[in-house]
């Protein structure tokens, strides 16, 4: 950023502080001794213990001795479940992409000049985009049940709102002379926004949504945890019961396939874009 | 409309197998999902009639009584985020440092750095969460652990790009001027990266307040420990405050961070 900085004036705001650099170090010295305070006091809040903390890790073996060896029984279980996270994860992200078409249309300020209707839609994606993915999880299984419905429905508003927000800007951001020129040769606003917008944003809404994959399985194994379903109950399960051995072996399969399908998902970007 | 169309662009062979095999792939990708998940539309539609008048009502109307104790757990939140993710700002600024290419100049290095980053990444921070629980038992504590290191990797691939974009000039120059390494970090690179390490940095405060607000789930403190009360008592008048103490929260950080943002960088 240093190097788009324009040639400051005397008058400038931003050249101001360098004529005086004690009032720099002062303000430096003040905000670092508030971040240092507010640390302080919550360290003193949360019981951290730096203590505990190297006790712990000298007492690695307590841990391992906890966690390891790993249970291998599970694997089969895991990999059902696996599979199921997987295919929730492909549900919500595919109704997520269909349902932000329009969504991301209303919310983007060059598309939707009605002010009120703009607004709206932004105020709501923007309070869904508020509520932490499990939160989303738990309402949705009090609603449905057990399962893996509750689950999905819980990640299409989660990816919703994510989506939502990347794809109006990324329309907000298009360029807008191609569709002024269709509109003034008689096109309708279907029409407009199919050949206007539609082929600026395709290849930044194909990548949004592989990204919105990898955050939906990520998302999917944890909401798992409250009961929607998937590889996640079977964590909780082991957990609950300190099975601790089962817990590991499943936290294994989850970092490989999170790992492998990041790599997929990113390949494919990078191809796209 | 009678005018007619120009051309299309003549397709080679390979492109259209390719484009091909890509459509059978992704139709046999829906087919299996399709197939293979069962959801029971019967017991969701004879759940959700019997649910909904109990849940959604008594979610819009949250009980005020237990206002002042959510808050002092949203409050305890805020701080298992703040500590974690400043711990997370320093211990990733080494990290950053041995994955940008031009700060180590080794090849090795620098994808070594990067896999860390990738395989910490992984990891989300209620799984972490889980592992610290286990290590250190069910103490605010453990959350904090699994906000540092979850946020870590975020920040470390962050500070890494920072830092490989940065103006190499200056550096050379002052090499040529026989400024020692130390000389060269403290007044030809810090000076560059620190606005955009400080912007990221509470950029990932913001994320870790809603990441942090369910580790509690797994007994990692704050106020998802009582999203797992209200959840296995089906209290969701207690549900409907903690989310509206949530979102405000998170909304006004959002709001805070991104106008301190604007105004660092």
């Amino acid at each position: 950023m240093s190097n788009k900085m324009s040639k400051p004036t005397i008058y400038d705001d931003s050249y101001a502080p360098l004529l005086s650099p004690w009032r720099v170090k002062a303000k430096i010295t003040a905000i670092f001794l508030v971040i240092i305070i507010f640390l302080m006091f919550s360290s003193w809040r949360t019981g951290v213990d730096l203590n505990e903390l190297i006790w712990g890790f000298t007492n690695m073996t307590q841990i391992t001795d906890k966690l390891f060896p790993i249970n291998m029984a599970i694997l089969g279980p895991a990999m059902n479940t696996l599979f199921e996270t997987i295919h929730m994860a492909i549900i919500a992200s595919t109704f997520s992409t269909l349902i932000v078409i329009p969504v991301s249309l209303l919310a983007a300020n060059n598309i939707t000049t009605n002010w009120f209707v703009y607004n709206t839609t932004r105020l709501i994606m923007n309070v869904l985009r508020t509520i932490p993915d499990v939160v989303l999880a738990v309402i949705f299984v009090g609603l449905f049940g057990i399962g893996v419905f509750g689950g999905i429905v819980a990640l299409f508003i989660f990816s919703l709102g994510i989506l939502a927000k990347l794809i109006s800007e990324t329309v907000e951001s298009a360029d807008m002379q191609p569709v002024e020129a269709m509109r003034a040769s008689g096109a309708n606003t279907i029409q407009a926004i199919a050949y206007g917008v539609v082929p600026q944003v395709l290849p930044q809404f194909t990548s949004f949504s592989l990204y919105v994959f990898e955050i939906n399985i990520r998302a999917s194994v944890v909401i798992g945890l409250v009961g929607a379903g998937g590889i996640g109950s079977l964590l909780m399960d082991q957990f609950s019961f300190n099975n601790y051995g089962a817990v590991m072996t499943i936290i294994f399969v989850i970092f490989a396939v999170v790992i492998v399908i990041e790599y997929i998902s990113g390949k494919i970007r990078e191809a796209i874009i | 409309m009678s005018q007619p169309l120009p051309p299309k662009k003549p397709r080679s062979t390979k492109q259209i197998v390719r484009n091909f095999a890509i459509c059978i792939a992704i139709i046999a990708l829906y087919v299996w999902t399709f197939a293979s998940i069962n959801i029971d539309f019967g017991r969701v539609i004879e759940r959700l009639s019997s649910n909904f008048d109990r849940v959604i009502p008594q979610l819009f109307s949250p009980n005020w009584d237990r206002a002042p104790e959510v808050i002092e757990m949203m409050i305890e939140t805020i701080f298992i985020a703040y500590v974690g993710s400043l711990a997370a700002a320093i211990i990733a600024v080494p990290l950053g440092f041995l994955a940008a290419f031009n700060m180590t100049n080794s090849r090795f290095l620098a994808t070594f750095g990067k896999w860390i980053l990738s395989g910490v990444r992984a990891f989300p921070e209620i799984i972490l969460a889980i592992l610290f629980v286990v290590a250190v038992g069910p103490t605010p504590f453990a959350g904090i652990l699994a906000i540092a290191i979850g946020s870590t990797g975020m920040l470390g691939k962050l500070y890494a790009e920072v830092l490989e974009s940065i103006d190499m000039n200056v550096v050379e120059a002052m090499q040529a001027n026989g400024a020692n390494k130390i000389q060269i970090m403290f007044h030809g690179i810090i000076p560059q990266v620190i606005p955009e390490f400080l912007s990221y940095a509470i950029y990932r405060f913001e994320i870790d307040v809603r990441a942090s607000t369910i580790l509690g789930y797994v007994g990692a403190g704050g106020i998802g420990t009582m999203i797992f009360f209200a959840q296995s008592g089906r209290n969701w008048s207690d549900m409907g405050m903690i989310l509206l103490v949530i979102i405000i929260v998170v909304t006004v950080i959002d709001y805070a961070s991104t106008y301190i943002r604007k105004r660092i960088v």
